[in-house]
């Protein structure tokens, strides 16, 4: 599943050095990551049903909401900014929805919900864009703000969700047999992929963040592109809001803590460059899942979460080493 | 110093003719290397030596390996076969800091100095004398400095931030800064290139004081006034060979020229006459453009089918009047009128759309995306034409960034490599071609020979009056008079923001008399 995504580049007729030194292997770590890290647990776990299909949809279904925040995320890095807010625009999406929706319904919810997003978004841009202000302070700044008016609206109690309709949307249901929570991220994926080879928006955002001056200078509006991104990454993290509240069934503030690390790490891992100007949706889909793999693994190998953190820390770092062009 | 002198005129009295017998004594010798980057061999057993107290002029086309030779020299590259002596004894360079101590010292044609530090820092950057408890002693900096900048015979400030100081400092620091760290041989690539003629001067009289301290340098440069001027002996590089390694005072204009771009050439930066320029309608009009203290009260015409020259010194307006003109920076009042309508450029995309296009004065930081491939640099400003409903079409781009790379004969092996693996000519043709895919009818381009090869500088030319001849208004602003008399229909002198003077080309007797009006006598 992991190689059908992999074609290897032109090679030309040479030794087999130059074979293999022409080869940019170190885009494909991170699948090839993936397939070594899966085949690990695999072997190790077999005993603690690893490979049952039970656990791998719990695998799919647990990166859900951050594989949907880390494609919106590759757009921002690629354009050579950073959005550190999402995690925090996420749990503030969830209570608002939850208490929209408990008093005036579904689409209010929804709405609501979204509106945290383009809000946020707007802020975080206009910041951007306008006044030149780095993106890593306004979001750092954004990641406190509205975490807070989240625990200061609902005086940090949780917000229950009894509509069944939202819940069985956003993340509790299932079409067929496969968890909504899936489609949700699939979706996600093939729309940020296409919107990234194949648009011309694509481009435009990949040239900003590998030259800026040189895509202005080609006629491109990089002050839009840059508030675009930050807009479109705000509100998809309202949507992973949306979908925590559903599928956990309430709206709290701690919902998507912590997920902007875990997003950038996905993206990073994926092979997009920190820097901009390169970036893979793929990439990030595959990113995200390594993580939710060895989230997986290590719970089923029985470590606590402390021993947990470490392992995790250590392999990112080790992948992203590795990944690393010289 | 007397003795320094002595060692210094010995070793002129025995400068290597280049004829076989090489009684200097190399100081650098590269045999036999070989390099190949994915199976393409770049270098095929190339020699080169050069040695103290000489300035070997190194020289070649797009892709000729001169870049990857001296990469090699400098520890950039590992090279797959041959080998460097220095002194005589077999070095290994692996690394740029092994080069560095081994004695070879670069100045970079884009600079390798950090803007927001001093000079002395930056000349002791990653060596800055320690106090006693391990500490940077900034002044000891300074002094040291100072003795440096003394010892070349030059002024610079060394308390100064490098920001504040123009580029022709930013090169002495440079250079203080391969001294300071003892560098023996100096690699100076394009040196020139952002220099005014009496910085260059100075230059120039500096590199024989460092040749008189038996200092070696390799000079590369595509100008050959300049070659002649201070180089002792000249490499000649072709695909990755050498062709010849000879004396200067041996060689012709037109041997040099020959072998770098592998055929005659003749009257390359000749005044051709172009045909039916008479019955011109004006294309572009400026009327008292005014932008800050850089462009005061402009006035000029853009004819159809009309080249028209931008001369000044740094400094005179020429870059800001373009960057006006395509809409980067505001104006404060005037106005611009293309075929007679009045147009507001506020930003690039607007002139674009209003059919200006500027080839930029800095390709890597204005005019390309390195990282990004040949294909997709020339393709983005034309994304829109590439659409077939909300996607692009892979087809479509290909096709056209194939006619394109064709038209402009861009040499590459493969669209889809990055741009920064082309040499800096077919790096500058993508520049070209990238804008002239969006057909635009004028068109400003901001020193477009910069760092090109000869071969390639007359095809630039040939294009520019290409473009003329099919109607369309091309604004030239170069540095080097015999290139903009070689082109200009017109020439518009700037200073100090102003226009000076409007000079007919058939006004202009020769360059000297271009270089006087430009200087205002």
């Amino acid at each position: 599943m992991a190689t059908s995504t992999v074609t290897p580049p032109e090679t030309r007729a040479g030794g087999l050095r130059d074979k293999l030194t022409g080869v940019d292997w170190h885009r494909y770590v991170i699948y090839i990551g993936f397939v070594v890290v899966f085949l690990f647990f695999a072997v190790l776990l077999h005993g603690e049903g690893f490979l049952s299909a039970n656990n791998l949809l719990n695998i799919l279904r647990q990166t859900a909401t951050v594989t949907v925040i880390a494609v919106a995320m590759t757009f921002v890095i690629a354009s050579a900014e950073i959005d550190l807010s999402v995690g925090s625009v996420a749990g503030l999406s969830s209570v608002v929805a939850a208490m929209a929706l408990s008093q005036w319904g579904l689409v209010a919810g929804v709405v609501a919900g979204l509106a945290v997003g383009l809000v946020v978004g707007a802020i975080n841009g206009g910041l951007v864009a306008t006044l030149g202000i780095p993106s890593f302070l306004v979001t750092l700044g954004m990641l406190g703000i509205a975490s807070g008016v989240a625990q200061w609206v609902t005086a940090s109690a949780p917000q229950p969700i009894l509509n069944d309709t939202f819940n069985l949307i956003f993340g509790s249901g299932n079409l067929g047999p496969i968890p909504g929570l899936i489609l949700w991220s699939a979706v996600f994926v093939v729309v940020g992929h296409v919107a990234l080879t194949k648009s011309r928006y694509g481009r435009e955002v990949l040239a900003t963040g590998g030259n800026r001056t040189a895509a202005e200078f080609t006629g491109i509006n990089t002050k839009r592109i840059k508030f675009q991104v930050l807009l479109i990454s705000a509100v998809v993290a309202s949507i992973a809001g949306l979908l925590y509240a559903g599928r956990l069934q309430s709206g709290r503030y701690q919902w998507g803590t912590g997920d902007e690390l875990s997003a950038i790490a996905a993206v990073i891992l994926g092979g997009t460059s920190l820097f901009g100007g390169s970036a893979s949706v793929i990439g990030t889909l595959f990113g995200a899942l390594l993580i939710g793999l060895i989230n997986n693994g290590l719970i089923l190998a029985g470590l606590d979460a402390s021993q947990q953190q470490v392992v995790r820390g250590g392999i990112i770092i080790l992948a992203v080493a590795l990944a690393r062009k010289r | 110093m007397a003795e320094t002198k002595d060692i210094a005129d010995s070793l002129r009295s025995n400068r290597p003719d280049g004829s076989g017998s090489r009684d200097g004594t190399p100081i650098v010798q590269m045999s036999g290397i070989h390099k190949s980057f994915s199976g393409v061999p770049v270098l095929k057993g190339v020699d080169f030596e050069v040695c103290s107290g000489e300035v070997h002029a190194l020289a070649g086309g797009n892709g000729a390996g001169k870049s990857t030779l001296m990469k090699i020299l400098q520890g950039v590259y590992s090279m797959d076969a041959g080998e460097i002596k220095i002194d005589g004894k077999p070095v290994k360079l692996s690394s740029i800091h092994g080069a560095r101590a081994a004695g070879v010292g670069m100045v970079f044609q884009e600079f390798s100095l950090v803007p927001t530090l001093t000079v002395a820092q930056n000349v002791f950057l990653a060596a800055e004398p320690m106090g006693p408890l391990g500490m940077i002693n900034d002044r000891e900096s300074v002094r040291r400095a100072r003795e440096e900048f003394t010892d070349m015979q030059v002024e610079v400030d060394a308390t100064a931030r490098v920001e504040d100081l123009s580029t022709a400092y930013w090169q002495l620091t440079e250079i203080a800064k391969a001294l300071a760290q003892d560098a023996r041989i100096l690699i100076m690539d394009e040196p020139t290139a952002s220099l005014a003629k009496h910085e260059t001067d100075s230059l120039f009289e500096l590199v024989e004081r460092l040749k008189a301290r038996g200092i070696a340098i390799i000079y590369i440069s595509h100008r050959m006034d300049e070659v002649y001027r201070i180089a002792d002996r000249i490499t000649i590089l072709r695909d990755g060979g050498r062709l010849f390694t000879r004396s200067l005072a041996e060689v012709t204009r037109e041997e040099i020229v020959e072998g770098i771009v592998g055929h005659k050439i003749e009257g390359e930066l000749e005044y051709k006459e172009r045909a039916a320029r008479d019955r011109r309608e004006v294309l572009l009009e400026a009327r008292g453009l005014n932008a800050g203290r850089r462009v005061r009260d402009v006035s000029f015409q853009l004819h159809k089918g009309e080249i028209l020259g931008l001369a000044g010194l740094m400094g005179s307006g020429r870059t800001e009047l373009a960057r006006i003109l395509f809409g980067v920076d505001r104006l404060d009042s005037g106005e611009v009128q293309l075929n007679g309508q009045r147009v507001e450029i506020g930003n690039p995309r607007e002139a674009a759309a209003a059919g200006i296009a500027l080839i930029p004065e800095d390709r890597r930081e204005q005019g390309l995306v390195l990282s990004h491939s040949v294909r997709d640099n020339l393709l983005l400003p034309l994304l829109k034409r590439l659409e077939v409903g909300p996607l692009i079409s892979d087809r479509k781009g290909n096709d056209l960034a194939r006619s394109l790379i064709q038209r402009f004969s861009v040499k590459v092996a493969n669209m889809a490599h990055p741009v920064r693996l082309l040499s800096g000519g077919n790096q500058q043709k993508v520049v070209i071609a990238k804008w002239l895919g969006t057909e635009p009818d004028v068109l400003i381009m901001d020193e477009p020979t910069a760092g090109v090869d000869i071969g390639t500088k007359s095809e630039i030319l040939d294009m520019i009056r290409d473009l003329a001849d099919e109607g369309k208004g091309v604004i030239v602003i170069s540095s080097e008079y015999p290139e903009l008399l070689a082109v200009s229909d017109r020439v518009v002198v700037l200073k100090d923001g102003a226009v000076l003077n409007v000079l007919n080309r058939r006004d202009i007797p020769d360059e000297e008399s271009l270089q006087l009006a430009v200087q205002g006598v």
